[in-house]
């Protein structure tokens, strides 16, 4: 076969297989990822997403460093059983602000896309510290240290500028307020409603149970308690959507 | 292709430059050590200060070492038989990796037991460092990375010598490689157990460990690269052209998939460039990837040199190399988005990618069909010789979890495999089966031939070492089968009025026995690879064992002639 005699020549000059063989693996990801950047349909138009408040961006890093992806997934499937476990099927929307994505690849444990409102703060702390103690069969470590651990905030301005820089829209508002706002989401005293302006449906309040100090479970579970909470699915048009 | 085996003067880690001084390199070290303090006194989070700790910790002890060994009697005259003859292979960075890939292999091994334990008795969790979110990434970058990745970077800087009949090219930017590739891994595993993750799966580490492996990986190219444009022979060998192709292939997934942004320069924690289904696709485009080029084609390259050397036969089909070669790297790098089926990754996605993932099947058994009957006219020696035995099951196992795969990227099937044990089942099939066989395989072939020695300690080792792998991967595998289907059908199983039958506790529960029989499976797998490091390290100290031959092997039991009556 011709062609087969003409790979010699790639086989003799190693500039050639390098090239060749850089081309070859770059059409793929060409393909597939680039159009999403710019097909207007990959995200799907959706009433109340927005970015996440200071303490609940905080909550998610705590998420991400513990490696609770690893077991819990975010992305409910289209699926009749899994709606009915877990909720309405994610949207795209639904993590269009995340750097980066927590939809995970395992389900060791249960999805977590919408557990928000799901259970009282009093439970995620109980389950957080000892998860054995409200569900007999979980195989999850316990995350008692959570609650002893004050919540690093120092970087909070300097977190909401790395985020508005990879795209996520924090107004100059948002960016100067943050430190504030950090403080005042889990203290049952502050005055909120300029935090509940920036962030509509915000949980507010003690969340770990000691209102003194702000933890690193305040922010945990502030964030797991606005996961999913964002969309009004009354607005969302399914076929619109569809894509 | 071959050349004579020729006896190694010095067995020990560095055979050059043991009697010179390492001036310029201690003083790197100590510069590097002192920014890490810097990076510690400066740091705006925790977890970078304790990380640039250990690694101030890491360099300064490296200078120490280096220190200690330079002779600082210039006058001397020098031992000319140290020094290396330029013209012949550099073995010292192999054997150094060879016996890091052991290490490495038993410490991921070591803590992949350790994790499916704690799956099975969740107090086994130690928080916050030994957490089974943070020991888990250690598990799969321990596996892959350490033990993969310096089986690869040993077995390529081995074959492209061989095969180009050069010596490795940039001296000792071979020794840069592997000592920057195991600074790469301590950061990344100490960074996971100190909380340091950008979450991408096996793409965990932080920003700087990850510039610092660029650095590490543009000069693995340059010295591969280097040696190959040096070649004496006209033609680049077929393993060269896999290992050409995961090296540039990796370079590329792992720049692109780790663009972020960090939130300071003295500070642990950055923002992917990417966000949601976007991030999703690229993270998934990296993750199929490092199987496909990191896990695949880097060990195909391994399997072209290895298994014709071991059964001392050519390559089976010259065409067909061709063709799978170009055919696998083109269609792998598609296979992505089967990762994210019925997520919110639009449709058009997931079909193309199912699609190219079915395709993907073909050029995957056209290695493994080029490796097995490489065999003919040897088929023999799988009775003779354990080491061919062992690259058989690998290409065997190769072949069925590249099988395995495609029917799982049918979205009908992954409806109900994703998000299961099935998934880890069909990883470990491949990593154990195929990846970690044929490392095994390579290990045994070179290690005698790297010190000199006339044989391995013991073929019989081997041969335990063989059957305890493999009994190991197949409990481990039908397990998560079994466990992985269960859950799937547990989790969508309805009863007659419509409800759903089982809550997702009750799925946890039902998991806990073949939690337990898959940690025994991977028990006995870690046990094989002790085996290996035994007979490994016997070797290398230069013993042999009195033993009865394999049988039926020439030197073994020879058929007793009946006088014919």
């Amino acid at each position: 076969m011709a062609l087969m005699d003409r790979h010699g020549v790639i086989e003799r000059n190693a500039t050639l297989l390098l090239v060749g063989s850089l081309l070859v693996v770059t059409v793929g990801g060409i393909v597939e990822i680039a159009p999403l950047f710019y097909l207007e349909n990959t995200i799907e138009k959706v009433e109340g997403m927005r970015p996440y408040s200071p303490l609940e961006l905080a909550g998610r890093d705590i998420y991400i460093r513990e490696g609770c992806y690893v077991c819990h997934s975010q992305m409910i499937r289209p699926f009749r059983d899994e709606v009915e476990r877990y909720g309405h099927y994610s949207l795209a929307a639904e993590s269009m602000y995340d750097h980066p994505f927590q939809w995970g690849s395992k389900r060791s444990g249960p999805d977590l896309a919408r557990v928000g409102d799901r259970y009282s703060n009093e439970w995620h702390v109980q389950h957080l510290i000892e998860p054995r103690s409200v569900v007999p069969e979980s195989i999850m470590p316990s995350y008692a240290f959570l609650k002893d651990t004050k919540l690093d905030g120092g970087n909070i301005t300097a977190s909401f500028v790395a985020n508005r820089r990879v795209g996520v829209p924090y107004s100059d508002e948002m960016v100067e307020s943050a430190a504030a706002d950090l403080k005042a989401q889990a203290d049952p005293n502050a005055d909120t409603s300029g935090l509940l302006e920036r962030y509509p449906k915000a949980k507010t309040g003690d969340f770990d149970g000691n209102p003194q100090a702000l933890t690193e479970m305040d922010a945990l579970v502030a964030y797991l308690q606005m996961l999913g909470t964002l969309v009004d699915f009354s607005t969302y048009d399914e076929t619109a959507g569809y894509r | 292709m071959s050349a004579p085996c020729r006896p190694v003067p010095a067995a020990g880690l560095t055979s050059i430059g043991d009697e010179m001084t390492h001036g310029p390199y201690i003083i790197a070290l100590g510069i590097a050590a002192f920014l890490a303090l810097a990076g510690a006194g400066f740091a705006v989070d925790r977890p970078f200060a304790q990380h640039m700790w250990v690694l101030f910790f890491v360099l300064a002890g490296s200078a120490i070492v280096l220190m200690r060994r330079t002779s600082f009697a210039s006058s001397r005259v020098p031992d000319l038989s140290a020094y290396p003859d330029p013209s012949a292979y550099m073995d010292g960075p192999i054997r150094a990796g060879s016996i890091a890939t052991m290490f490495w292999g038993v410490v991921g091994l070591l803590v992949g037991v350790v994790v499916a334990l704690q799956l099975a008795y969740p107090d086994l969790n130690i928080e916050p460092w030994f957490n089974f979110g943070r020991m888990r990434p250690l598990h799969t970058s321990a596996v892959v990375f350490a033990f993969g990745g310096n089986a690869l970077i040993a077995t390529s800087f081995y074959v492209v010598q061989r095969t180009s009949r050069a010596r490795l090219w940039g001296g000792d930017l071979a020794w840069f490689v592997f000592w920057g590739y195991q600074l790469f891994i301590v950061m990344a595993a100490t960074g996971y157990l100190l909380g340091i993750t950008q979450s991408r799966e096996y793409a965990e580490p932080e920003w700087y460990v990850d510039i610092w492996l660029t650095i590490v990986w543009v000069a693995y190219l340059a010295v591969f690269l280097g040696t190959i444009l040096k070649r004496k022979e006209p033609h680049i060998y077929v393993a060269n052209w896999f290992y050409l192709s995961f090296i540039v292939t990796i370079a590329m997934l792992h720049v692109v998939n780790n663009l972020a942004m960090p939130v300071s320069i003295v500070g642990s924690k950055s923002y992917s460039l990417f966000a949601g289904v976007q991030d999703a696709l690229t993270q998934w485009w990296y993750g199929h990837n490092a199987v496909g080029f990191f896990l695949t084609a880097g060990f195909l390259g391994m399997m072209y040199y290895f298994v014709p050397k071991q059964a001392n036969r050519p390559v089976y089909s010259y065409r067909l190399s061709i063709i799978h070669f170009w055919a696998l790297i083109f269609l792998y790098i598609w296979a992505g988005p089967h990762h994210l089926h019925y997520t919110a990754l639009p449709d058009w996605a997931q079909t193309l990618g199912m699609v190219f993932s079915i395709m993907l099947w073909m050029p995957s058994w056209g290695g493994m069909i080029n490796g097995l009957m490489t065999l003919s006219g040897a088929w023999d020696k799988i009775r003779t010789d354990p080491i061919i035995r062992m690259m058989v099951a690998a290409l065997a196992f190769y072949g069925m979890s590249t099988f395995e795969g495609p029917v799982m990227s049918i979205k009908a099937v992954n409806a109900l495999s994703h998000y299961t044990d099935w998934t880890i089942g069909h990883v470990h099939s491949g990593a154990l089966g195929w990846v970690g066989l044929i490392s095994f395989a390579a290990i045994y072939h070179m290690v005698p031939k790297l010190w000199g020695r006339a044989r391995l300690y013991s073929e019989r080792m081997v041969i335990w070492h063989f059957w305890l792998a493999t009994l190991g991967i197949v409990v481990y595998a039908a397990v998560m089968w079994v466990s992985g289907v269960m859950q799937g059908l547990m989790w969508r199983e309805y009863d007659e009025q419509g409800f759903l039958v089982y809550s997702f506790a009750e799925t946890v529960a039902a998991m806990h026995p073949y939690y337990l029989m898959r940690a025994a499976g991977g028990a006995l797998y870690l046990t094989g690879a002790l085996v290996m490091a035994f007979n490994i390290w016997m070797t290398i100290l230069g013993h042999q064992r009195e033993e009865d031959p394999v049988g039926g092997s020439a030197t073994g039991r020879q058929p007793t002639l009946q006088p014919a009556e």
